[in-house]
């Protein structure tokens, strides 16, 4: 048994039950077992939640958007995520002939898989988790940059050029806000003075939330972003680009695409949980004071907290522009997580065993390095952000170009295009010879 | 209120302006020789007193005989209104200069005149069906057509 | 193996959730970027304008509610208008004021779809659309009230109304009118507030005056852009001369002028609807007119100002019980002249923000 699964009660007590009925020389049976059994609970754990997510989620939109959301299916309308389930499964499996087959099939697996990888090291209550990875905060980053390349793979593949907009749009956004997602985490780092999870956890005498407040900002913006949930859902736009990169996928194919989305909100929720808000402990109290409810619950609790802010968010706010995504990240968000770094690591320079007095000045001082951050960015990014950016670059492209854009011919036009009149100047388009002519079929690439 | 002007006022000021333009002018209505109507609106859109910079809209009528084709025009600067017609003949290839060099605002109208009326309006630069699909046989609104 | 963009065709529409109905737009994108557009219409044409041929006067109208189908009752008034003109129909007094407040409420429903929409365009995630459309919900159940159908009409005739307003309309319409300020208040906010909504609207899609005059434009987008040209002002019809109202205009003609200029026409459309309360006298709804009318030859074009903007027909009477043409100028169709102006050079998103501001119907737009 590996060293941290010694302390790990939920295993441990799998284990020995395992242990108890099996013969001696079949331990290692009992250890496989046990770890098989954890994962089950985990993985389905997730699913479950992810489903009570779609529901949750689907019941608040309604509330916020003065409807009632799904109340057909069961109590209070309760099964409908699984009768949303049935119909996916059930549904006809379209792989559309332009699509490139093996990573069409790929990519929704590919998108599936960062969620349960996340979930093996977020501790979910006392004691339970199933690897205290010594570099754990790394892991979450390194995990969840899988996803970026199966929504591109799942763009490209698709063949469409409306996912191949949306797949565009998901590796500029999704590889910028990396950046400011792991710089907010080192923040953290810094306090906690070591990556594992459960060392975060119990390094947070007070909730980083309150020593946190700005890496807790640009950590949030940076989730919303990587899980494209509003404001910043681009790559699947519904009313530009109807669904992005997963517009031809149906059946469950699409159903792992929305797993991964909704079960995503669950994981990041739980993960900011466990970062700044105390993981499984009471928030409320001191460490080590008695618990009033058992540490899963709590841990539940923060997690669903979590979960309504994003739906909370995702009701309110319309969709940002590509430009004012990219901006915000590199411009507010990227010098934001600068600022806390900073910040926070003059402050662990200064104090490195903080007694609470100084803990709660740490608190003061980031509040207020926070709120004039807030400030002054956005009286800049109101400057920035209004600013019109319609700039008229012609494409240059030959004439013929012209009737494969025009449906039909004009009358009088004999096809000859020197011939244009003066009044068809207006309408053809600046250009010459020998540029590249868009193709009808392609994805806006190709390879020379 | 928008006031109509007097067609046969307009019409001197018109004569003025295009000479022998014009053929008949009755209440508001002007009607003016089809092959001058771009001179004719050039001249309306821009002579003081006038300035009639905004088409309303361009109407075909279908009279058996010739084709009306019918240009409501308004000064937004002096709230007055005219209407201009113009007749065409010939039921094959019924053509009148097309006035979009005067105002965009013909642009789609004129193609609709062409779709559905069958006049065509040359010097347009982009004259083709609007509101049927291309190979669609006639021009419906003529009262020759037998779709309906 | 290098890789080499290229320009890209893409289209937008006939089924897209953003075109409101099944307008469909070629677009060469270079990247993000909106080089050419070029619009094609006719998916719903059903030859409006040849099946008014075929049809006595009065049977018309219910053709005129299928054109712009979430105001028919400014449709209705602007057909009634123009054979009230044919004909020289001297309208009911109590019928021109019923048609002046059915045609407000229209006019408010309408700019609420429209405003609904426009933000769900911007990717508000339907929550301001369900909210506009609750409030639709009350003006259809008026007009239910009033004529018995919620989305076609033909509440009007040559000579008035169908049929007066029932006793419970007018509390109905009171409590209405009461309410109906603090949630345009509500909804003002939410556009002059939130920070994501001026980002993405001002200064986008800006269509200067003198373009929006030379492609005739009309309604709230040429009064977005600093015209002051309302028809109800300009060429008083029925009884807008006898009311006090306000044309409100934007400054710079971009997105977010067309939505407040058309928030601020609902506060006026109430102040209409209030003085016409008011004032209506009582009396016949509508005038006496024979079912089948047979106008002298000759023409008349009569207009209104529909929601959308310039609504005209131009009938041609033979002196037969049907038109000999009957010509419908579409606002929405005449305002999509310049869209290749406003969306060259703008981006995918602003594409679609700025074609939800202009407010199409495509309805209207292919008769």
């Amino acid at each position: 048994m590996g060293p941290w699964l010694v302390q790990n009660s939920v295993y441990r007590n799998i284990y020995a039950f395992f242990d108890g009925f099996m013969p001696a020389q079949l331990g290692w049976l009992a250890y496989f077992l046990a770890g098989f059994t954890v994962m089950f609970i985990l993985i389905n754990g997730v699913l479950l939640l992810a489903a009570g997510m779609v529901y949750a989620e689907r019941r608040l939109l309604g509330r916020f958007q003065v409807r009632l959301g799904p109340n057909r299916v069961g109590p209070f309308g309760l099964l409908q995520p699984f009768a949303d389930i049935v119909k996916l499964l059930l549904k006809e499996d379209v792989v559309p002939r332009g699509a490139d087959r093996l990573l069409f099939t790929l990519a929704p697996v590919m998108m599936v898989a960062p969620l349960f990888l996340i979930t093996a090291v977020v501790p979910f209550g006392k004691n339970s988790y199933l690897a205290n990875l010594n570099v754990g905060v790394l892991y979450l980053v390194a995990v969840t940059a899988i996803s970026t390349l199966a929504v591109f793979l799942g763009g490209w593949a698709t063949g469409n050029k409306y996912a191949m907009f949306g797949a565009m749009r998901a590796v500029a956004q999704l590889i910028s806000y990396e950046v400011p997602l792991v710089l907010a985490l080192v923040g953290v780092v810094l306090l906690t003075g070591s990556m594992a999870l459960v060392q975060v956890v119990e390094a947070q005498r007070l909730p980083f939330l309150l020593l946190q407040p700005l890496g807790f900002f640009v950590f949030f913006c940076a989730t919303s972003a990587e899980l494209n949930r509003a404001p910043f859902d681009l790559m699947e736009a519904e009313s530009e680009i109807i669904a992005g990169y997963h517009i031809e996928y149906s059946g469950m194919r699409f159903g792992l695409f929305q797993l991964a989305e909704f079960g995503g909100v669950v994981v990041s929720s739980a993960v900011m949980a466990t970062l700044f808000l105390r993981g499984w402990e009471n928030p409320f109290v001191p460490q080590g004071w008695t618990q009033v409810l058992p540490s899963h619950l709590w841990f539940l609790l923060k997690t669903a907290l979590f979960v309504f802010l994003f739906i909370w968010v995702r009701a309110t706010l319309p969709r940002l522009r590509i430009d004012q995504v990219m901006g915000l990240a590199w411009k507010v968000l990227l010098p934001l997580a600068l600022i806390n770094i900073v910040v926070t690591g003059i402050e662990v320079w200064l104090w490195p065993r903080p007694t609470t007095a100084q803990l709660w000045a740490m608190v003061l001082i980031n509040w207020a390095v926070a709120g004039a951050c807030l400030v002054g960015f956005s009286t800049l990014m109101e400057r920035w952000g209004r600013r019109p950016t319609a700039t008229v670059v012609p494409v240059r492209l030959p004439v013929e170009v012209r009737y494969a854009l025009w449906i039909g011919r004009a009358e009088g036009d004999d096809g000859n295009p020197g011939q244009l009149s003066a009044e068809a100047l207006h309408y053809s388009i600046p250009g010459a010879e020998g540029a590249p002519a868009p193709s009808l079929s392609g994805r806006g690439l190709r390879v020379v | 209120m928008t006031k109509p002007l007097l067609a046969s006022e307009v019409a001197k000021r018109v004569e003025e302006g295009v000479p022998g333009a014009v053929e008949q002018a009755q209440g508001d209505h002007l009607w003016v020789r089809p092959e001058r109507i771009r001179e004719v609106c050039r001249f309306l859109q821009s002579a003081p007193g006038l300035e009639f910079n905004y088409l309303v809209s361009i109407t075909g009528v279908d009279y058996i005989e010739y084709f009306e084709v019918v240009y409501h025009l308004v000064s937004l600067r002096y709230n007055h209104s005219l209407v201009l017609k113009t007749r065409v003949y010939g039921r094959e290839e019924p053509t009148l200069p097309s006035v979009v060099p005067v105002w965009q605002g013909a642009d789609y109208q004129e193609r609709e005149v062409y779709d559905l009326m069958g006049v065509r309006f040359e010097g347009h630069p982009n004259l083709k069906r609007i509101l049927t699909w291309e190979g669609f046989p006639g021009h419906p609104l003529r009262k020759d057509h037998l779709g309906a | 193996m290098t890789l080499q963009g290229e320009p890209v065709i893409l289209n937008i529409g006939p089924q897209h959730p953003s075109t409101h109905g099944v307008f469909r737009l070629r677009v060469l994108f270079d990247g993000e970027v909106v080089q050419d557009v070029e619009p094609v219409f006719g998916y719903l044409h059903r030859g409006t304008e040849k099946l008014a041929e075929e049809r006595a006067y009065t049977q018309v109208i219910t053709l005129t509610d299928r054109l712009d189908y979430v105001s028919s009752m400014t449709n209705n008034q602007a057909y009634v208008l123009a054979v009230e003109k044919l004909a020289g129909i001297q309208p009911a007094e109590r019928g021109m004021y019923l048609r002046v407040i059915a045609a407000e409420l229209s006019r408010i429903a309408s700019h609420l779809v429209a405003t609904g929409f426009f933000l769900q365009d911007l990717g508000a995630f339907a929550t301001p659309l369900m909210y506009c459309f609750r409030e639709r919900e009350r003006i259809l159940d008026l007009m239910e009230m009033l004529c018995g159908a919620r989305i076609t009409f033909s509440y009007m005739r040559p000579g008035g109304v169908f049929q007066d307003a029932p006793e419970d309309f007018w509390p109905a319409l009171r409590q209405f009118l009461a309410e109906m300020p603090h949630y345009l208040d509500e909804l003002e906010q939410l556009l002059t507030e939130n920070e994501v909504i001026l980002a993405r609207t001002k200064g986008v899609g800006v269509l200067p005056a003198e373009v929006a005059i030379n492609c005739s434009v009309s309604g709230p987008v040429l009064r977005a852009s600093g015209v002051r040209w309302d028809i109800r002002k300009v060429d008083p019809y029925d009884v807008y001369d006898r009311l006090e109202f306000d044309i409100p205009i934007g400054t710079n003609g971009d997105c977010y002028d067309r939505m407040m200029v058309r928030l601020y026409e609902m506060r006026q459309s109430l102040r209409i609807i209030e003085q016409a309360v008011r004032q209506i006298p009582p009396g016949p709804a509508r005038a006496k007119v024979p079912f089948f009318l047979r106008p002298p030859p000759g023409d008349a074009y009569a207009h209104v100002e529909s929601p959308k903007g310039e609504l005209g027909f131009y009938l041609v009477s033979d002196g037969g019980i049907a038109p000999y043409r009957c010509k419908i100028r579409s606002p929405s169709f005449i305002n999509l002249t310049p869209l290749r102006e406003l969306l060259r050079g703008w981006k995918l998103a602003d594409l679609i923000v700025i074609f939800g501001s202009i407010d199409i119907n495509m309805g209207e737009v292919d008769r």
